[in-house]
This record gives structure tokens, C-alpha cells and sequence, in this order.
């Protein structure tokens, strides 16, 4: 089908600027997935931005019930924080070593990435059990409603990053560094710098901004 | 152990329902015992239910909309009687029926019949039109279609197990809390969106990146056919807006599982923002729905007319300006919630401003038509067709963009008319298009032209007997969703309405005759040569159907309308280059994950409705393993090689030959 003739170049270029970028064809599969990927992203960071919204809508709807400011440990949030900036960190490290197909380092960053994952999902649970257990649970008011969908919402996520580390892993033991296991590899790490991300957006408007008195 | 799910869920006492539900019972026992007894089963699984080829996909989601198509027009034409006889009286449906009988209709045919037609559409063509093999994700691709089938088994379950919502196809709280709507009808409702939700952003997903990762050598932006550019538009859309629905459903099954306060009216839970929510997603969602649809019209046009689409980039403009504008005009759906002037006027110049482009488009296409060559086949009637009765819905549509007028109409019959206008008139119309344009493609042969013209005829007549009297009743002040009423103005107009539903369902019969008919005059109406229509752009350069691989070579694009230059250019040069090195293709494997993943999906999504704890676990369970066995899998590719490539593409070579000879003849 392909047929070269000048008159197809004049076609290229109608009006003769000599800026003709033809397009190389299909996109090799690593960066078709990869962008696929960032695409799922912003979906869900679309959906965590309607969260948002309804925090920022009902935060000031307490029904008699307690303020953020009267709620919040700082401390508590300063220890998830860390951990999950540092998960970050390691799972870069994980990254790198999938890149140089080291299985040492790799599971080493896997597994402290996982570990100071779970750190943190054990402080935001330790952090929800504690405020229903003082009575302050969803139903108390729009208000805390809005705050423990928001933050149950990435916490969820974490969660399922977890089980998908897990997996990963999994798949690294019993078959190598294939190509297919990398690329699955590279999307997990974006998500996980993704909820780290969202985090920030978390920490900053819930914790800090609510924070204060 | 079984939740609330007990023998009372099942409506003995309603007649409609059981009954409508023993037939289809007995009409899906009956295909499949035929497809058992026939032997099919081993072809239907293999071939159709775990392929991962775009094309049977499409052609999945196009069937799973023609029946659900069949389920709402069912619900509409009960709709239709009962307003023509419930003057002064009952009618024959109760109300809590009623009610759930228009919720069902809105639900299914924007969820279950207007999105898997276009989106089967795009999965159809838009990799051929691009030159390609596949989409960017083939098995995700079948996930899709799959959950989507499961929101929609899901919907039609509510009909005889349980109930659906009384609530209108949007669900408005607070009467889709917990407190008016105790029953398990929301439920119903908001998991069949949320798991189908989950099908049509994996679709979304997947097609933004086809269209922006996978062209074909040469096919730069500006050279991909119109559709391919609406299809860009409508998926960019789907992957903005269909989280937000996502978000507010899970917020209002938060309400009502866990008793949050989203939505309540108590504990300083807020209603409006549900409307706000909802229709940000919900006004981005029509465009993702008549986008493609303007995108089938512009090839069907250009084709029809013999012209190269006038104004090519006022309208790839235009389609992206609507697609940003279309997110800005959320608030024209309740100017009457009471924002003030300001920002009322500001959402009404944003609404009627979505007018420009899509009036640019109108006269692209007339000028496309002006001084072209036109044949006025199936697909073009529904195009011209389309564009009359358009114009009227997106005029009206300007008409109640204007806030004040809209504080009159707001939820009349005149509203109504006017998005049955436009969705009818657009979306409708550009899926049948679509449907009798690129059926040779799918199938290889042709519908007939006699049955689809009457078709056509008796949809477009009957569309405007059933709706021009529900705007007059409107400007009566007739409200919506009225199971009886007692205005003796309004009842003629009931009437005729009623009448124009009997010639639409002619309409929809003759379309039914058409596609028997063509099947048994299949051998008169084959498509050989893979180009029935004298087409323009690429998924006209392969056979009819299409081998599994597409092309035999990735097409190299030199231009706008890509084949119809290859086309000028082999008369040229009578297509006497010399024979191509075949070569070996490598095509995903076949897998049945996504049809296993929706069979999670479905258990998963019936015991969250009836509360069934341990099958939810269970389902959930299910589904994860599922995926941990697709990713374990070694082996995702298989080789189609190099001799079987040429064998099936010489033969189709050898077919496209004749016909170039013959037209050099000429």
C-alpha cells in the first residue's frame, strides 16, 4: 500500500512551510501502558478531587459535634506522613533495582516499601477506631462524614496498593524480570507516588488547614 | 445467611413484571438450549465471549444495546399508554410501578443502550480507521464490555427479584435516601452504575490511548478521520466525568449503607450537592454521548456526498470546544435551586454558547453535502434526517438555557421533548447511521437498503408525532413523570403521542425485519472488496469482515481521507507494485478473563444490594483472583504466520484489483 511519490509530499505539506513531523507510527508497548496508566490516574484523581469538594462543602457542618481542630493528633498524622514520604523513596529505590533486574534490592525496597505502608494503614486505623470509639464516627455529622471518605478514601488505596506490592512480588519471585512484570512494575510505582501525591493534597487541606484553631 | 433477599422480593402479585420476566426466562433458556443442542458452544466461547479482538467486542456492546433497546422501548411504549388513558382515572400501572417503570427507561437507555452503541461503535472502527491492530489494551478492552453486560444483567434482575428505583433516572436525595427509598430499588440502581461505571472508564481509558498512542505510520493528528477526533473528544470526556459518578453514587450508598450524612437532610448534610455532583458528570455525559455521533454523521456525509469533509479543522476545533464548554455548564439542569442572577446568567451564556460550535458543525456538513455527488442510502437519511430534527432539539435547547424561560419549563413535558429531541434526533439516529454504514464492515455483507429506508421513514415520522405533542403539553404545564392526571387540555395531545409511538415501534420492527432479511439474502448482499460504500478513510482499505490482524501491512498515511488517495493513487498506477514481503504478526492471545471477572462482578454486586455478607467477600475474592491469574499467565501472544497472512490478504487484494480495473474501464 505504501507508494512514494512527490506529489505526496506536496499533499503533506499544502502550504509549503517545510515543517512536515510525519507521525512514526504505533507507540512501543512500554509507553503505551505506561500512558494508559497516567490516564487511570487522572481518573482517579478526579475522583478523589469530588471528595475533596465534598469536604470542602460540609467542613463546616459539625451538627454540635467536635471541630477538626479538637480531633486532629498532629503527631499521629507527622508519623504517616513520614512514613508514606519515605515509602515513596524506597519504592523508587524498588524501581531502580527491578530497572538493573537486582532481586536483592528490589525485594529489600518492596519489602520496607510494604512495611511502612502498612505502618501508616495501622496509625489511620488506629486514628478511626479511636474517634468512634469517642462517639465522633461518620454518622455524628457531615462534617466527620466528609472527613472519613476523604481520608478512608486514600487509605483504601493504600490498601489496595499493598495488595498489589504483595503481588508484585509475587510475580518477581516466580518469574523474573520479564518484560510484561516490569511494565506492570512501573505502573505500580506511579500509583504509589500517586497516593503520595494525593496525600500531600490530604495532610494539606484536612490536617493542616483544619488543624488550626 | 441470605440478607434481605426472602420470597417476598419476588412481585407475585404483579402481573407485568412476572410475566415479562418468564418470557425473557424463556427466551434466553431457548437460545441457549439452541446454541447447545446446534453445538455452537465451544465457537460461541472461543470466538465471541473470551475474545479480545476489538471488533467482536464492538459487536458485543452493539448487541447488548440493541436489547436493551427492546427493554426500554418496552418500558417507554407502557410509559406512552399509560399517560393517553390516565385521564381522570388510574390508568392500568400502579404508581409505585410507574415510577419505577421511568427510572428503568432513563436509566437503560442512557447507561445500557445509548453508551455500549457508541462505545461498540468506536471499539469497532476507530482502530481500523487509525491503521492499526488492535486497542492499546485488548483484555482490559473485554473487562470492560463485560461489567458493562453486568450492570445491565443487574437492571433486569430488579425485574422480578426485588424492585428498581422510584426515584428517576438520576436518583435525586433525599428521596433516594434511606429514609424514602428503604427498599433495595437504589440499591439495584447505584451498583449496576457502579460496576457498569467501572466497564465504560476501563473503555474510556482505553481509547484516548489507542487514539493518541496507537496511529498508524503518517497519521498525524490532523489527518485522522472525524470520528476518530469525536472519539478522542467523547473518551477524554468519559475519563474526566465518569469518576465524578463514581464518587457521588459511592457517597450516596455510604448514606444510605453506613448512615453517613452526605446527602441527609440531617446532621448538616447537604442536597444540592448531589445536583451539583451529578451533573457534572451528568451534562459532560451527554456530549460523550452525541459526540461520536457527530463524528459518524461527518464520515457518513463526506462519504454520501463524494467530498472530502468541508472544513476538516473548524471541525476538530469545534468537537474540542465543545468538549472543554461541555464541562461548564452543569448548573443550567436546576437554575431553579436558587444560585441568584449572577450565577444563573453566567450558566446560561455558557449553555447557549455550546450552540456556536455545534451550529459551525451543522454548515460543515451542509457545505460537505453542497455541490457533492450525494446518494441518499440508508446511513445518509439518517445523517440528513438527523440534522432537521437536531436543529429543532438544540433550539429548544437554547430556549431553556435562557434562565427565566427555564423557571417556567423546568421539569415539564417541554423538557422532556426537548432532551428526547436531541438524544433521539443525535444520538439515536447517529447509531443507526453508524450501524447500517459500517454493518458490511462487521459482517460482510450489506443490510437491505428497501428495509432500512422504511426504517428509517417510520422512526423519523413516528419521532415527531410521539414528541412535538409532549412540548405543547409542556407549554400547557403538564409536568414530568405524572402517572395520572386530570387536565383535560392535555389528554389529546396524550393521545396523539401515543399514536407516534405505535409508528416508532413499526420503526424498530422494520429494523428487526431488516437485519432477518439481510441475513438470508446475505450471499446477494456480500461485500467482496471490503469497500461498499466508495469510502474514504482506512477500515475501508481491509476485507469485509476484517482478518484478526486488521492489515496485512501497517497502511503508511500520506494525507486527509487516507484511502480515497490510495484509491486515486492505484488508478494511477493500476496497483502494479511489486508483491510485499509478508511477514509474521503477533496478536494477543484470547482470554476469558473479562467474562469471569464480570461473573465476580455479578455476584459481588447482587448480595451488596440484599446485604449478603459472605458473598461479598466472596465475590470480591473472586475477582482479585481472577486478575492474579490473567497477570500469571506466560504466554499472552500467539504467531499468525507470514504464508497465512499473504493467503488471506492476496485474496482481498485480488477482489480490490477487479473493482479498479473495472472502474479504469468505465
Amino acid at each position: 500500500m505504501a507508494m512514494t511519490t512527490t506529489a505526496d509530499h506536496a499533499r503533506a505539506d499544502p502550504h509549503h512551510i517545510g515543517l512536515v513531523i510525519e507521525h512514526p507510527g504505533p507507540a512501543p508497548k512500554r509507553i503505551v501502558t505506561a500512558y494508559g496508566f497516567w490516564v487511570f490516574l487522572l481518573s482517579d484523581i478526579v475522583m478523589f478531587s469530588c471528595f475533596f469538594a465534598a469536604y470542602a462543602v460540609l467542613s463546616g457542618q459539625t451538627a454540635g459535634g467536635p471541630k477538626g481542630a479538637e480531633i486532629f493528633d498532629q503527631r499521629n498524622v507527622a508519623i504517616e506522613t513520614v512514613c508514606l514520604l519515605l515509602s515513596s523513596f524506597t519504592c523508587g529505590m524498588a524501581s531502580i533495582a527491578a530497572d538493573v533486574r537486582n532481586r536483592f534490592w528490589f525485594y529489600l525496597g518492596m519489602t520496607v516499601t510494604c512495611v511502612l505502608g502498612l505502618i501508616f494503614l495501622v496509625l489511620e486505623f488506629r486514628e478511626f477506631a479511636d474517634l468512634i470509639a469517642r462517639g465522633y464516627g461518620p454518622s455524628r455529622s457531615a462534617f466527620l462524614t466528609a472527613f472519613f471518605s476523604l481520608v478512608g478514601c486514600h487509605g483504601l488505596h493504600v490498601s489496595a496498593g499493598v495488595l498489589w506490592l504483595l503481588t508484585m512480588m509475587a510475580q518477581v519471585f516466580a518469574k523474573g524480570f520479564r518484560a510484561d512484570i516490569l511494565r506492570r512494575m512501573m505502573c505500580f510505582a506511579l500509583f504509589w507516588h500517586a497516593l503520595d501525591i494525593i496525600w500531600v493534597a490530604v495532610f494539606s487541606v484536612v490536617y493542616l488547614l483544619g488543624g488550626a484553631p | 445467611m441470605l440478607g434481605k433477599l426472602d420470597w417476598s422480593a419476588i412481585p407475585f402479585d404483579q402481573p407485568i413484571p412476572l410475566v415479562a420476566g418468564a418470557v425473557v426466562l424463556v427466551a434466553i433458556l431457548g437460545v441457549l438450549a439452541w446454541v447447545v443442542v446446534k453445538g455452537h458452544l465451544s465457537y460461541l466461547w472461543s470466538e465471541w465471549i473470551t475474545s479480545v479482538d476489538h471488533k467482536r467486542i464492538g459487536v458485543m456492546y452493539i448487541l447488548l444495546a440493541s436489547v436493551m433497546l427492546l427493554r426500554g422501548g418496552s418500558d417507554a411504549i407502557m410509559m406512552r399508554i399509560q399517560q393517553a388513558i390516565a385521564y381522570q382515572s388510574q390508568g392500568y400501572l400502579p404508581p409505585e410501578h410507574y415510577n419505577q417503570i421511568f427510572s428503568a427507561h432513563g436509566t437503560i437507555m442512557i447507561f445500557f443502550v445509548a453508551m455500549p452503541f457508541v462505545i461498540g461503535l468506536m471499539n469497532l472502527v476507530v482502530p481500523l480507521q487509525l491503521g492499526v491492530r488492535d486497542v492499546a489494551f485488548p483484555t482490559l478492552n473485554s473487562v470492560g464490555f463485560w461489567l458493562t453486560a453486568t450492570g445491565a444483567l443487574l437492571v433486569n434482575v430488579s425485574l422480578v427479584v426485588g424492585e428498581f428505583a422510584r426515584t428517576g433516572w438520576l436518583a435525586f436525595p433525599p428521596l433516594s435516601g434511606l429514609v424514602y427509598s428503604p427498599g433495595v430499588g437504589v440499591d439495584y440502581y447505584a451498583w449496576s452504575l457502579q460496576i457498569s461505571g467501572v466497564g465504560t472508564l476501563v473503555a474510556g481509558i482505553n481509547l484516548v490511548t489507542t487514539v493518541l498512542k496507537l496511529r498508524t505510520k503518517g497519521m498525524n493528528y490532523l489527518r485522522m478521520p472525524m470520528f476518530c477526533w469525536t472519539t478522542l473528544a467523547s473518551n477524554l470526556l468519559i475519563v474526566a466525568a465518569l469518576p465524578i459518578l463514581t464518587a457521588t453514587l459511592a457517597m450516596l450508598l455510604l448514606d444510605r449503607y453506613l448512615g453517613f450524612h452526605f446527602f441527609t437532610n440531617e446532621a448538616g448534610g447537604n442536597v444540592m450537592m448531589f445536583m451539583n455532583l451529578i451533573w457534572a458528570w451528568g451534562h459532560p455525559e451527554v456530549y460523550i454521548l452525541v459526540l461520536p455521533a457527530f463524528g459518524i454523521f461527518s464520515e457518513v456525509v463526506s462519504t454520501f456526498s463524494g467530498k472530502a469533509l468541508f472544513g476538516y479543522r473548524s471541525m476538530v476545533l469545534a468537537t474540542m470546544a465543545i468538549c472543554v464548554v461541555s464541562f461548564m455548564v452543569w448548573l443550567h439542569h436546576f437554575f431553579t435551586m436558587g444560585a441568584g442572577p449572577d450565577v444563573n446568567a453566567i450558566f446560561g451564556i455558557a449553555s447557549m454558547i455550546i450552540a456556536i460550535p455545534t451550529g459551525v458543525k451543522i454548515y460543515n456538513w451542509l457545505f460537505t453535502m453542497y455541490g457533492g455527488r450525494i446518494r441518499f442510502a440508508t446511513p445518509m437519511l439518517w445523517s440528513v434526517g438527523f440534522m432537521v430534527t437536531f436543529i429543532i432539539g438544540g433550539l429548544t435547547g437554547v430556549l431553556v438555557a435562557v434562565p427565566p424561560a427555564d423557571f417556567m419549563l423546568h421539569n415539564s413535558m417541554f423538557l422532556v421533548a426537548h432532551f428526547h429531541n436531541v438524544i433521539i434526533g443525535g444520538v439515536l439516529f447517529g447509531a443507526f447511521a453508524g450501524l447500517e454504514y459500517w454493518f458490511p464492515k462487521a459482517f460482510g455483507f450489506r443490510l437491505d437498503e428497501r428495509w432500512g429506508k422504511a426504517a428509517f421513514w417510520f422512526t423519523f415520522l413516528g419521532f415527531y408525532v410521539t414528541f412535538m405533542p409532549l412540548y405543547i403539553a409542556g407549554m400547557l404545564g403538564m409536568t414530568r413523570r405524572l402517572q395520572h392526571y386530570d387536565v383535560a387540555a392535555w389528554r389529546p395531545w396524550m393521545i396523539v403521542a401515543a399514536f407516534g409511538m405505535a409508528v416508532l415501534t413499526i420503526g424498530v420492527i422494520c429494523q428487526i425485519v431488516q437485519l432477518v432479511v439481510s441475513i438470508r439474502n446475505r450471499e446477494a448482499l456480500r461485500d467482496r472488496t471490503g469497500d461498499p460504500w466508495d469510502g474514504r478513510s482506512l477500515e475501508w482499505a481491509t476485507s469485509s469482515p476484517p482478518p484478526v490482524f486488521n492489515f496485512a501491512f501497517n497502511p503508511d498515511v500520506r494525507g486527509e481521507d487516507a484511502y480515497w488517495d490510495m484509491k486515486a493513487h492505484a488508478k494511477q498506477q493500476s496497483l502494479e507494485h511489486e508483491p510485499p514481503e509478508y511477514q509474521d504478526i503477533e496478536m494477543p492471545r484470547n482470554s476469558p478473563t473479562g467474562f469471569v471477572c464480570a461473573f465476580f462482578a455479578t455476584i459481588m454486586g447482587f448480595a451488596l444490594i440484599w446485604h449478603i455478607w459472605w458473598m461479598v467477600i466472596l465475590g470480591g475474592l473472586g475477582a482479585f483472583a481472577t486478575f492474579v491469574v490473567f497477570a500469571w499467565r506466560d504466554h499472552d501472544e500467539y504467531v499468525i504466520p507470514a504464508e497465512e497472512v499473504a493467503r488471506i490478504d492476496r485474496s482481498n487484494i485480488q477482489e480490490r484489483r477487479n473493482l479498479v480495473s473495472m472502474a479504469g474501464a468505465v
